[in-house]
């Protein structure tokens, strides 16, 4: 065995490092898939009820879209921080974090969805007698899917990146292995986690991607050419 | 709460903000930072964007980097930089990792900026005999200017955000506040630091967009003129996700 003396010389890519570490890497990857699911799906289920909500009531539109926009602007590792008397150091107090930076996403393109049906196709609904919820669950929410759902794919991608910042109170997935491998400037691990969380990221992109593609087959006919 | 009434104490405490590791000189350098990283993304990331733009061509780079941009961890390229060789060398890291998740709002806004320019206006002054580099000084420039801004404004914002995550790999800025908190298990210094950044955030977004409207007062804005065509064809062609040039960032992790 010539190869396990790469840890010894501290190199940036390690096979043994990857073998005896394989476990290490796996719970890393799963806390860090675990927090994004999480935090995305409860963004989504706070979103788009926040969106009716707004669309119904536009006098809401400014205090909503103006505080969510407001927590976007404060730095993640603010965010945490100022959510630590409150949940102390638990995976909670990142999920929370997450939640509240992909509601503004998420907010604003249910709107964006929900403003792009044709005002044609919903007189039409109604007229052939659709009730209010009828109206929405088979009418407007599967039009304002495409741009909902681009609005989930970019949640999701800056949830994964976000996460890692979580490391500060412990539960940051893949961010916990940098954050270890940093005091004795172990490369392996580093970019081992940096490349695992981009791929990640890559990755739940893409299937979101084929999701929206099954969700709304009649959208890819009419824009296959640009794309989307 | 307590600890509202800690963190207040904290930060009222005058030996907090002098010395070395104090408030003050926290500060001082995360504007130094800040401000030299976006000084440099600015003179890469804008002309190379203005040019696209003007020359209609690398539209797919010009929108894909702001998809690399939110899917790369910062703190995973502050990390990497750290363990390499580069720790060695001052400020330079927390710099460059700046410099590299601000091109990407700067490049996009001027591309679209520029892009955008209404196309008869771009004929017209073609027609009037304009040059290549008229064309692009004189029209599209002008033109293209609110969305470059926007796009200057979010690059700061950005910039100030990450420049906090420095602070996780041992490098300095305000964040160090925050960190040392955590380290020192004192949660009433974790929040007065993290009221401290929130707050510089904040005051930075709210100073570049008030500069933008003292700036921007002058002339009629796009969309305002031409109210109702302009906002419908906007909708139709994206929604706000897909047009890149106002889709909210979100990249300090």
């Amino acid at each position: 065995m010539s190869t396990p003396n790469c840890l010894v010389t501290n190199d940036w890519i390690c096979g043994e490092y990857l073998r005896t570490r394989a476990g290490e890497l796996t719970d890393a990857l799963l806390q860090h898939v675990g927090i994004t699911v999480v935090s995305v799906l409860l963004a989504l289920v706070v979103a788009v009820p926040l969106a009716l909500l707004v669309r119904a009531r536009p006098r809401f539109a400014g205090p909503v879209l103006g505080l969510t926009t407001l927590l976007y602007t404060v730095p993640s590792l603010a965010m945490f921080s100022l959510l630590l008397p409150v949940f102390g150091l638990s995976a909670a107090l990142v999920v929370t974090g997450l939640v509240l930076y992909a509601l503004t996403i998420l907010v604003r393109n249910a709107l964006a969805g929900l403003a792009a049906v044709p005002a044609e196709t919903r007189e039409a609904a109604r007229g052939m007698g659709y009730g209010p919820w009828r109206l929405l669950w088979e009418v407007e929410l599967p039009l304002a899917l495409p741009v909902l759902m681009a609005g989930v794919r970019m949640a999701t991608v800056s949830t994964i990146a976000l996460t890692t910042i979580g490391s500060v109170v412990g539960r940051g997935g893949l961010g916990n292995l940098i954050e270890d491998a940093l005091p004795t400037f172990f490369k392996a691990q580093v970019l081992a986690a940096s490349v695992l969380c981009v791929l990640l990221a890559v990755v739940a992109d893409l299937l979101l991607l084929g999701l929206q593609r099954l969700l709304t087959p009649w959208a890819r006919i009419r824009t296959a050419p640009g794309g989307g | 709460m307590g600890v509202v009434t800690d963190a207040w104490t904290w930060l009222t405490t005058g030996a907090h903000w002098a010395g070395p590791e104090g408030i003050g000189q926290r500060l001082a350098e995360h504007v130094y930072v800040s401000g030299l990283a976006l000084l440099i993304a600015c003179a890469v990331a804008l002309p190379v964007g203005l040019g696209l733009g003007h020359l209609g061509r690398g539209g797919a780079l010009a929108v894909n980097v702001s998809n690399v941009g939110r899917a790369v961890p910062v703190f995973a390229v502050l990390a990497l930089f750290m363990v390499s060789p580069l720790r060695n060398a001052g400020y330079v890291p927390t710099v460059v990792a700046l410099v590299l998740f601000a091109i990407p709002p700067l490049l996009t806004n001027a591309y679209v900026g520029v892009r955008e320019v209404d196309r008869a206006a771009v004929r017209a002054a073609r027609g009037m005999g304009m040059t290549g580099g008229q064309v692009f000084l004189r029209v599209e420039l002008p033109l293209a200017r609110p969305v470059v801004m926007t796009g200057v404004r979010s690059a700061a914002v950005q910039v100030v955000a990450t420049a906090t995550v420095a602070a996780m790999v041992g490098q300095g800025g305000l964040g160090r506040v925050i960190t040392a908190g955590f380290a020192l298990y004192d949660t009433a210094q974790v929040v007065a630091g993290a009221v401290l950044v929130a707050a510089l955030a904040l005051v930075v977004e709210g100073v570049l967009a008030g500069a933008d409207r003292l700036l921007g007062a002058g002339r009629p804005r796009t969309g305002a003129a031409d109210g109702r065509g302009a906002r419908a064809r906007r909708t139709h062609t994206a929604g706000p996700a897909e047009r890149p040039a106002a889709g909210p960032t979100k990249w300090d992790g």
